[in-house]
């Protein structure tokens, strides 16, 4: 199920670690990578890959909030409203990004493009506000930087 | 402070990349520390009078001789680069502007203390920086740094910069371990404690990103010139994080100890607007609220905080001005805490829930006075009862709040009946007249 590149990563690991289990969290990061999310069927693959009751690796799994474990739109747009943001902004840029893309909180557009969520302080908090779309921050964020930066997204 | 040198985040353009590094001094340090004995810099550490830079301010050096000289069992090195605590963002500047440091301090750290492999856990949120840190890790591996034999010396150690993937609580160095072993991030009572049984059951230090990166300067300079900068009893430089309603939010490298005025006003160019201050956070959201009229004359280290009943906490100020809804933001930062407790003590998984509850009647107009005292009376229960300092974190903000802006919430309480002013039925009046 994992790509070839994937497998010669998890063989590198492995000498890295002193057990198979502490591969779990940077095996589910390839998985995540590779499929968009992690599905049951992922949880399993991850567990015989590692050795390990399939349980614990959907107790690893559902503990970690970046670990989607439904599928996300191509670009999961994360708005962060803790404190600093909100202090700055933050709780109205995510109603801006909501409207702009009529969804709700958690929700994915219909075509699939776009999941918006709501996140917690993701230590951004001297560039206020801002929000994480997949790996990359956009900081200093304005309604009209979002505008332009969502119809950038293709 | 013009004359102030910047020991962590000097204005060196490009010095992330290792051929600038080695032009200022990169791992120069490291060199010295090679040909020193280990205790000798266990003992260099000691002297500085270091304290670590993730909250707790443990002295760094006694926390180094706390690891067993013999042991049959591996040691190792935990990095801890998880930053989630709000208002903190300082971690990621070393990162992005100084990386080497960080490595350098860690291969000291890993050769005081007879260490062969280091792991940097970093939040999984911060890809970016952790690229960075890799590009940086590998430099080093490449001209020798880390890795077998380092410089000739005999010594040898790796390091592995391990992902997170979203959890405040692994910022708890207990939590931090379990999550690195492949499980829940859940903190584990102590004792015993990490020098003893620690990562996979072997004797571990975690130490703050921050920290590290102070060795080499303690070497560089010698542990004298590094005690004597900043506030006596915490040395040093610290990164302090300001953001919220100021005009120049960001990190500022200053020593220990500076004016939390000073850092407002001066180097964060003060509030927007001219308006006053009415509440601030010095240390990030865990740490005790302090009304905007106390601010003045408060010094910016662990002692003169602790005198004002809070406490320097990551050094993450949060200011708001007098127009903010502080109680929206206490609100906010009890929902953080609920979210990311881990739940496995009762007093914190159900209290943060309760105690955000309560605060959600104020906001819609449905709390009463009696509230007050039951939040308090939530936070008391949290406070100790839990295995690590989450359920304090959480209680903390809410009890300096109430002792502090209890007129915040009288304002708004709902008047139920028995609170009304008493009114004497009719027939009773002319009795009592």
């Amino acid at each position: 199920m994992f790509s070839e590149q994937n497998l010669k990563k998890i063989d590198e690991l492995r000498k890295r670690y002193p057990t198979s289990k502490a591969l779990v969290l940077p095996a589910l990061w390839m998985a995540q990578q590779q499929f968009g999310w992690i599905s049951p069927d992922t949880m399993k693959y991850v567990a015989g890959l590692l050795d390990l009751p399939v349980h614990h690796v959907y107790g690893v799994v559902t503990f970690y909030t970046m670990f989607n474990t439904k599928p996300v739109g191509k670009y999961h747009v994360q708005v962060c409203t803790n404190v600093s943001c909100m202090l700055r902004g933050g709780e109205e840029l995510a109603e801006h990004v909501c409207s702009r893309l009529g969804v709700k909180l958690g929700e994915n557009t219909a075509d699939q493009k776009f999941t918006v969520t709501e996140v917690e302080c993701l230590g951004s908090c001297g560039t206020a506000p801002m929000m994480q779309v997949n790996d990359d921050y956009f900081e200093n964020l304005t309604n009209d930087k979002v505008d332009k930066l969502l119809s950038e997204f293709t | 402070m013009a004359d102030f040198s910047k020991l962590i985040l000097p204005d060196v353009p490009r010095l992330r990349e290792l051929s600038v590094y080695e032009q200022h001094n990169g791992y120069q340090a490291l060199r010295k520390a090679l040909k020193m004995k280990p205790d000798e810099v266990i003992d260099e550490v000691k002297k500085s009078n270091l304290r670590g830079r993730g909250g707790a301010c443990f002295p760094t050096g006694l926390k180094w001789s706390f690891m067993p000289k013999q042991s049959t069992k591996p040691k190792y090195l935990c990095a801890n680069g998880d930053e989630s605590e709000p208002g903190t963002f300082k971690d990621r500047q070393i990162f992005e502007y100084n990386p080497h440091m960080f490595i350098e301090g860690s291969i000291i750290a890993a050769y005081a203390m007879g260490i062969k492999t280091v792991y940097v856990y970093v939040r999984g949120e911060y890809a970016k920086w952790i690229q960075m840190l890799q590009k940086a890790v590998d430099d080093a591996y490449a001209k020798g740094y880390i890795g077998n034999n380092i410089l000739d010396s005999g010594f040898s150690t790796d390091m592995v910069v391990h992902r997170g993937a979203g959890a405040y609580i692994c910022g708890e160095e207990s939590a931090l371990m379990n999550s690195l072993e492949g499980d829940r991030g859940y903190p584990r009572i102590k004792p015993p404690f990490p020098a003893q049984v620690g990562v996979w059951g072997c004797p571990t230090t975690i130490n703050n990103i921050e920290t590290l990166a102070n060795v080499p300067a303690i070497l560089n300079i010698g542990w004298e010139a590094f005690s004597k900068i900043g506030a006596p009893k915490q040395p040093g430089t610290l990164l302090y994080g300001i953001s919220g309603h100021v005009n120049k939010p960001g990190v500022f490298e200053l020593p220990t100890g500076v004016l939390l005025s000073d850092l407002i006003y001066k180097h964060a160019g003060g509030v927007p607007g001219g308006k006053k201050i009415k509440a601030v956070i010095p240390g990030g959201s865990s740490t005790m609220w302090l009304r905007g009229e106390e601010i003045e004359g408060v010094h910016m280290d662990a002692d003169a905080l602790k005198v004002v009943g809070t406490s320097i906490g990551t050094a993450g100020v949060i200011v708001m001005d007098e127009d903010t809804d502080i109680l929206k933001v206490l609100t906010r930062i009890t929902h953080f805490y609920h979210h990311e407790s881990c739940g496995q003590c009762t007093p914190c998984r159900e209290g943060c829930g309760w105690m955000e509850k309560i605060l959600q009647r104020f906001l819609a107009g449905e709390g009463t006075l009696k509230d007050i005292d039951l939040l308090l009376d939530v936070a008391n229960n949290i406070e100790g009862n839990t295995i690590c300092a989450l359920g304090d974190a959480a209680a903390w903000p809410i009890q300096s709040f109430v002792r502090k802006f209890r007129d915040e919430f009288e304002k708004r309480a709902k008047k139920t009946p028995t609170e009304k002013k008493y009114v004497p039925p009719p027939h009773l009046v002319t009795l009592e007249a």
